[in-house]
């Protein structure tokens, strides 16, 4: 069974995800896809031990040799983000039942369960493929079931968020598959390491560059790099919460994950950076970005829709990370990826729970928090701090990483705009903090979220203090993993 | 038990201390008996640490490593056990004195006040016997954020306002100045370590050491140089106790004591005399000084006035240590002790005047002095230290600052010197006098005595040590040699 894991990981929520839909009511379907997703996680888990002694598991699906055939190839970075993906996922899902019941109601539940396997299962392709057309079908996977999952949120707006997200989201897509068509015009390949293979024979034709060109936007409509974002904000503030959690804590993750395999996989380190001006076209969009989405979270009266912002802002200083195109640079972006993941999957979560219990999630309901739902309120406050980047938290272990990148380079204007972003994210959560301390809470009756809310919240506060302590897991595997992807990343 | 199971020990009693003080928090005899066990026990633990290193035992604990390189772990030199010892025996004495201070002025929230109190001792030792850059600085944030709830504690606008100054400041400056020092220091030389003569020589080139240099010193917002002071005036909100232990002693020495640090065992002083324009620093603390006497002239408010007094004898703190001459930095090192001496004292005294009869400010002082003799005797033994006048503490620490610029023939400190003792006199010398030989303005609603006994007790206590440190300051004084050399 070992040397299938690759494929297991993937092939679990697509089996369950029929069946779960076949369903009735809401707590079989929620038991099932509860332990598809711990067996992914599980051999996710599996996968990278693997990797870390092998350096690379390939899987040849069928037994077809790759270029032929479709390969799955896994090496560092994606070995963690499948981690990151399936360990949010079993998180989630067992938090989801009682939020589910409530947001989206036990007649649909079924169908919602099917989505959300029907989305991890997508986002866990897109990252175990090394076939760049088989990340394009997993990329509609995800997106046709996130579409799905957004509108069923409570809010009439989460139509129309599902409906803009939709079109951005198609047009994305698109953008890739134009890319990926002119590769395969040129090369006649659309296996990862084959065109990596092939392409720098040919990177002085204008179609590779223009398939760069494409692939490179599209992919960043997908993670949302200002000023491509726009679809952002709404898509999460409308989702049913254990949706938002999900997906802000994984799906833009998987685009990052996409942009940087073919950055550095296929193109190449020195057609990306010395033939065409990625550093240039991305380091002031990630600059802007991380600084006016930060302000602009500042002013929002619904705090999930000022985390949404706080991602944009996140999203900026994972690109910085990739835009510095060195190994430091890339590790700090690879980090923040799994660490941001972390973060945001709680803090998410624990606006889930307020929305629980006090029906909304606009700093009037956040008010007086400390007092009536302190266990919640606590766990915002951790998340919060994480957020900001204070010691002993996974995003001080990030931060450190991409100021420790931009000294190497001598970047400083670029230190100041890191350290002005963590300031302005003081600002934000500081607000949320102080209302939940001070605030007169509207209506002092109500009780702290049930177990089944608080212990999946708990496990990810957790799991922020600890990979802040011990980061030698994940700093050690960001390090192997910038080091295969900067080394061009094909190991045979 | 070995000294490095008391370092170890130290580190966790006031973690432990604040988990068991918050589960006996419904009965405050208990609480309180908790708080004191863990207080005196921390001193002792860090009694056995100082006579390990007496006997030369070697210490030192790395609980985990962060990144290659660098990890969380600790050990202890002659200038930690210093701040130790300083932060925890004064713990005891203000935990006696916060007991009579909280139930004679009915506070709200006593246990979420204690339990902050032992985090708040946690990330001090911490502070003290960090054993690399990194270490500190997690503890330094976390006595930042500990000590946050313990300024809003009263829970109105005026809390919040000065709760929002407090952690703005000090947040901004260490995650703006501090950590990009930190992570620069990391990147150039490939450790965080403290070590004697620094790390830094061969690895940064003159002019950006004096950048870095500039990110330090504003960097440690707690060290409270000019312009980044305001947080400490704005945190006289707090409860007095809160003022007199964390914002006299164990947080502002904790900035200096980082900043003398990052001086001796990151530059190192002989890298340090290398860097130009290294005396900005000595001119920026020195202007400190003089400016916040002059502030605290115009004060009305009796912790206010206090607050700026700290600010000043701070800058004789960094100033002392950035003149660069042995003896001053003894100086330095001492005043870390005076300085704490004095300045708990005259913020418990504030405190006493504030729960025995409701006042707060300076010009309401008339005649006081006789009806609170101890109290008021007392806060003058403190304001002769704070101005430095024997036989009290401050005379010592500034005997050897003063020696120390003239063996440097550094004029500027010396002027310095002079104008600040000159104005210290200058705003403490009439609250003594009004005090005691001004007839009382009004007689009060109710006849009052001295505060009570506990508090007395603690003020006293600390008085008698500012007196005493006078005399017999040896033990200091050898450990210090040990550091920067040369017998005094």
């Amino acid at each position: 069974m070992l040397m299938h894991l690759p494929v297991l990981v993937v092939l679990a929520p697509l089996l369950g995800a029929p069946v779960v839909a076949l369903m009735r009511g809401s707590t079989w379907p929620w038991v099932l896809s509860t332990l598809l997703s711990w067996f992914s996680l599980l051999c996710a888990v599996l996968l990278l031990v693997q990797v870390q002694s092998q350096g690379l598991v390939i899987y040849t699906m069928g037994g077809w040799e790759a270029p032929w055939g479709i390969e799955y190839r896994i090496d560092f970075a994606n070995a963690l983000l499948l981690v990151l993906i399936t360990g949010l996922a079993s998180v989630v899902l067992p938090y989801a039942r009682l939020s589910v019941e409530q947001e989206v109601g036990t007649e649909r539940a079924p169908m919602f369960y099917a989505a959300l396997l029907l989305l991890t299962l997508g986002l866990c392709g897109i990252t175990a493929t090394g076939d760049a057309f088989n990340i394009f079908v997993f990329l509609e996977i995800s997106s046709l079931a996130t579409y799905t999952l957004i509108a069923m949120g409570r809010d009439r707006r989460a139509l129309t968020a599902s409906f803009s997200y939709l079109i951005m989201g198609t047009i994305g897509a698109t953008f890739y598959l134009i890319g990926i068509g002119f590769l395969y015009v040129m090369t006649g390949t659309l296996n990862l390491a084959d065109l990596a293979g092939r392409l720098p024979a040919i990177n002085e034709s204008s179609t590779v560059r223009t398939a760069f060109a494409f692939i490179v936007t599209g992919i960043c409509l997908k993670l949302a790099l200002f000023p491509l974002h726009l679809w952002l904000p709404n898509a999460y503030t409308y989702s049913p919460s254990a949706v938002t959690a999900l997906l802000g804590a994984t799906a833009t993750k998987v685009a990052v994950y996409v942009l940087v395999r073919f950055v550095f996989t296929v193109f190449g380190i020195d057609f990306s950076f010395g033939m065409e001006p990625l550093a240039e076209v991305l380091i002031p969009l990630a600059v802007i970005g991380l600084l006016s989405a930060s302000t602009v979270s500042i002013t929002q009266p619904n705090i999930k829709r000022m985390l949404a912002y706080s991602s944009v802002a996140q999203i900026g200083y994972i690109v910085l990370g990739i835009a510095m195109g060195t190994a430091m640079g890339l590790t700090a972006a690879l980090l923040h990826v799994f660490n941001h993941g972390l973060i945001k999957g709680a803090l998410f979560m624990v606006l889930g729970a307020v929305m629980y219990r006090m029906g909304g999630t606009s700093l009037s309901d956040m008010q007086g928090l400390a007092k009536t739902m302190p266990l919640t309120f606590w766990a915002f406050v951790i998340g919060g701090l994480s957020l900001i980047g204070v010691p002993l938290t996974v995003g001080f272990v990030s931060k450190w990483h991409l100021i420790l990148a931009a000294i190497e380079l001598g970047w400083w204007p670029i230190v100041i705009a890191i350290l002005v972003g963590s300031m302005l994210a003081v600002v934000y959560v500081g607000r949320v903090i102080e209302a939940g301390f001070f605030g007169e809470a509207k209506d002092p009756t109500r009780r702290e979220a049930p177990a089944g809310l608080l212990i999946p919240v708990w496990i990810l506060i957790f799991a922020n203090i600890y990979f802040g302590i011990d980061t030698r897991l994940t700093v050690d595997i960001a390090e192997a993993a910038a080091a295969q992807l900067m080394a061009g990343g094909i190991v045979r | 038990m070995t000294a490095n199971i008391a370092l170890i020990l130290a580190l966790l009693i006031p973690l432990f201390g604040a988990v068991l003080i918050g589960l006996t928090g419904r009965w405050p005899n208990l609480r309180e008996t908790v708080t004191m066990v863990t207080a005196v026990s921390l001193f002792a633990a860090v009694i056995r640490v100082l006579m390990g290193l007496y006997a030369g035992e070697d210490i030192g604990v790395e609980v985990v490593a962060v990144m290659s390189g660098v990890g969380i772990a600790f050990n202890t030199e002659p200038l930690s056990i210093i701040f130790a010892m300083v932060a925890s025996g004064l713990w005891v004495v203000t935990s006696v004195y916060a007991f009579g201070y909280m139930r004679g002025t009915k506070e709200v929230n006593q246990t979420r006040f204690y339990v902050c109190f032992a985090i708040a001792l946690f990330g001090a030792i911490g502070i003290a016997f960090s054993a690399n850059l990194l270490t500190l600085f997690i503890f330094y944030e976390v006595l930042t954020l500990s000590t946050y709830p313990l300024v809003i504690h009263k829970g109105d606008a005026k809390a919040k306002a000065g709760g929002r100054t407090y952690l703005g400041i000090l947040l901004t400056t260490s995650i703006v100045f501090l950590l990009p020092a930190v992570v620069w220091v990391y990147a150039v030389a490939g450790t965080l370590d403290f070590m004697p003569g620094g790390i830094l020589q061969g690895n940064l080139s003159a002019v950006p050491a004096t950048l870095l240099l500039l990110l330090f010193l504003f960097g440690v917002g707690k060290a409270a140089v000019m312009p980044v002071h305001k947080w400490l005036p704005a945190a006289m909100v707090a409860p007095t106790p809160v003022s007199a232990l964390l914002h006299a002693v164990a947080v502002v020495k904790a900035g200096v004591f980082t900043l003398i640090k990052v001086m001796i065992y990151i530059f190192g002083s002989d890298f340090l005399a290398e860097v130009p324009y290294e005396s900005i620093a000595v001119y920026l603390a020195g202007f400190t000084v003089v400016a916040a006497s002059c502030v605290a002239l115009r004060q009305t408010n009796i912790k206010r006035m206090l607050a700026y007094s700290t600010i000043g004898q701070l800058g004789y703190i960094v100033m002392a240590t950035m003149a660069l001459a042995p003896f001053s930095e003894i100086g330095a090192a001492i005043h870390i002790v005076a300085h704490a001496f004095g300045k708990i004292t005259l913020f418990f005294t504030a405190g006493a005047i504030y729960v025995a009869s409701k006042k707060t400010e300076l010009a309401q002082l008339n005649g006081i002095g006789w009806r609170m003799p101890l109290t008021m005797t007392a806060f003058t033994i403190g304001a002769l230290s704070m101005i430095g006048v024997p036989p009290t503490a401050g005379f010592v620490s500034k005997w050897f600052i003063m020696s120390g610029a003239f063996s440097v023939e550094n004029y500027f400190v010396i002027v310095v010197l002079v104008l600040s003792t000159a104005l210290n006199a200058g705003y403490f010398m009439p609250v003594i006098y009004n005090a005691f030989f001004k007839a009382e303005d009004v007689k009060p609603d109710k006849d009052h005595g001295e505060a009570p006994a506990s508090m007395v007790a603690a003020l006293c206590v600390t008085a008698s040590l500012t007196l005493l440190f006078f005399f017999f300051n040896g033990p200091v004084l050898d450990l210090e040699t040990q550091i920067f050399g040369g017998a005094p």
